[in-house]
């Protein structure tokens, strides 16, 4: 119990410090985004959304710093995250929102399917190291060591431009509009199998290897000869011996790697076209729109700390040892 | 007939394991021969003591007769054949993969050298000791599990509250006493222990040994005492094994061991021990025999 307090008191702190860091580096860039917005679009901007991008921004000259901080907080808790320049003022909550699933949906699933995958071979090829499942390996690694957009744009020109099997990019087709139907699911998948294929090839070399090392390692434990003098059947000493203690490393990987997820896919969403927050991030930066930037860089940390909230409970859960060592 | 089949069954049931010109041999450049041409039966309810100095493969000859061994490690000849306590004989290099499975620690458990890694870090031991019920005993339903493991680890005294409790929580000494109670789980008629006393303090192995020999005269079952430990052999051990790069140089009781050595290894092992008793500055036992070896 002790042991979660601790860490829920350090992950607040991250946060807290994530946030103000935030709050803070508009207000060290030159110039005023703000004024300049409003000149280019005279008499499009309501007073009262002017003052609110200027709290958001710091440049509120009747405020002290810490009256900003008090209502940036106030904005935040109640969820606004100012308006948007480069999207028509739309609030950045919603932008992010209607880029957010796309990402999370379609990375996420590919990170999950590939560590589950690389895994599970991994733990196969340790297990019978030596024989011909190590051919993996290299395989696998050739696949990881290759740029992505170059596997990208060979798997467009292969998979979607001679053979037509999937659609190109997009995550679905021209002219529908997300709705809950079987039809646009349908569009979904199609439109996503391409990347997310392409995601899990290039990302499966890495847990393969990374598990295959492990599993080499513990069964050398002689907790494991133990399991197999007990006469238990190699399935079981496989699973609950050898595997279950060569994961452990393995799930602070992944749980990395899903803080990634949202940061960290700009080069497929461009090669896809994929409307992701890496696009729209990459859209934001271009236009200068720095609530965007802001909101974005907030949800990026936000979910790498959501991340490793999640690696930290499962370690626990799965290793009692790093609950000792903690309290 | 009748007497005929009478006198068998006395001969089988007086040896519990004979083994016979074993040899193992480690396939690498250039092969070590690490057991050559071992002959040894073991006699029901006895404790044989194997010893021999590191690396002269008394361990590589116990996991050889329960087949643990992995490649490069190779069986080159020999064989090892258990006599059951009901009747039959079990050849166990005749045996296939499922029933090698089966056989083991339901006839033949192991304790083993280093109790600090033979227990799985991150399973409690309640669980550990259940595998062994759900693989052997599938009959059990899981409240008797629970129970006979909680009475096991009564018996070797680590007490029925310590089920949930992970092997970092528990010191050395009880961790080996939990591999003890697994060894003990299916009550087998053979126990090998590979040096299960070496790494805790003398106290401690002390009332593990002390354990060991009451648990034995409880149960019956023999068991095979690997250690480099002579002395310590000489008083728990009924017969002792000295091994020396792979072969059997002696076997004898313990008694003809310590008094009446005759290979010139044994009694070069025997004097590297110190004596506590005799005149000041002469700790070196059996001075005699230490200038035959030096």
């Amino acid at each position: 119990m002790r042991f979660f307090l601790r860490r829920t008191a350090f992950y607040l702190f991250t946060a807290w410090a994530a946030i103000t860091i935030n709050f803070f580096l508009p207000r060290f860039l030159k110039g005023d985004p703000v004024s300049a917005y409003i000149a280019k679009n005279q008499g499009l901007i309501s007073p009262d959304a002017a003052a609110a991008l200027r709290t958001l921004f710091g440049l509120d000259k009747n405020q002290s710093l810490l009256e900003q901080y008090i209502s940036y907080w106030k904005l935040l808790l109640s969820g606004d995250l100012g308006r948007s320049f480069s999207k028509g003022l739309a609030p950045v909550t919603d932008v992010i929102a209607s880029a957010l699933p796309w990402t999370i949906g379609l990375v996420g699933i590919a990170t999950i399917i590939s560590f589950v995958i690389g895994t599970t071979l991994g733990a196969y090829a340790g297990w019978r190291r030596g024989s011909k499942a190590d051919a993996l390996i290299p395989i696998t690694t050739f696949f990881s060591t290759v740029p992505y957009f170059w596997l990208g744009l060979i798997a467009i020109a292969f998979f979607a431009t001679t053979l037509g099997w999937f659609p190109a990019s997009h995550a679905y087709d021209k002219g529908a509009s997300p709705e809950l139907t079987w039809d646009f699911i349908g569009q979904v998948i199609n439109h996503g199998t391409l990347p997310a294929l392409t995601i899990v090839v290039s990302s499966l070399g890495g847990w393969v290897l990374g598990m295959r090392n492990m599993m080499v390692t513990v069964m050398d434990e002689d907790y494991v000869t133990v399991a197999q003098a007990k006469g238990l059947p190699p399935r079981k000493v496989l699973i609950n011996y050898a595997a279950r203690n060569a994961v452990l490393p393995q799930l602070s990987s992944f749980a990395l790697s899903l803080g990634f997820i949202v940061g960290g896919t700009l080069v497929m969403e461009l090669v896809f076209s994929y409307p992701g927050v890496g696009k729209l991030l990459l859209d934001a930066t271009n236009a200068k729109d720095y609530p965007l930037m802001q909101g974005l860089f907030l949800i990026i940390t936000l979910t790498i700390l959501v991340a490793n909230i999640l690696a930290d409970v499962a370690y626990a859960i799965l290793d009692p040892r790093t609950r000792q060592s903690e309290a | 007939m009748t007497l005929d089949k009478n006198q068998e069954r006395i001969v089988t049931s007086d040896n519990l394991l004979t083994v016979s010109n074993f040899s193992v041999m480690y396939d690498v450049d250039p092969p070590v021969e690490a057991v050559r041409d071992v002959s040894l039966t073991l006699k029901r309810g006895e404790i044989l003591g194997l010893a021999g100095e590191s690396g002269c493969g008394k361990t590589t000859l116990a996991y050889g007769i329960q087949r643990l061994l992995k490649p490069p490690a190779v069986i080159t000849q020999g064989s090892a054949i258990f006599h059951d306590k009901a009747g039959e004989d079990i050849d166990l290099n005749s045996l296939d993969e499922k029933q090698m499975r089966a056989f083991r620690w339901n006839k033949a458990s192991m304790v083993f050298q280093g109790a600090m890694n033979a227990l799985n870090p991150v399973v409690n031991i309640g669980k550990q000791l259940g595998d062994v019920f759900t693989t052997h005993r599938p009959e059990l339903s899981r409240a008797e599990r629970h129970e006979e493991s909680a009475r096991l680890l009564e018996i070797v005294g680590v007490g029925r509250d310590r089920l949930r409790a992970f092997p970092h929580e528990l010191s050395g000494g009880m961790r080996q006493r939990v591999m003890i109670a697994m060894a003990l789980a299916l009550k087998p008629q053979l126990m090998i222990m590979d040096e299960p006393t070496t790494a805790l303090d003398v106290l401690v192995q002390r009332e593990i040994l002390q354990q060991i020999s009451d648990l034995r005269k409880e149960f019956g079952f023999s068991v095979i005492f690997i250690t480099h430990d002579l002395p310590l052999l000489l008083e728990i051990s009924d017969r002792i094994a000295v091994m020396r790069a792979g072969k059997v140089v002696e076997i004898n009781t313990a008694e003809q061991i310590y008094h009446h050595a005759e290979h010139e290894y044994t009694r070069k092992l025997l004097a590297s021990f110190p004596s506590l008793t005799g005149e000041r500055g002469d700790f070196v036992r059996g001075t005699s025999s230490v200038e035959t070896g030096a």
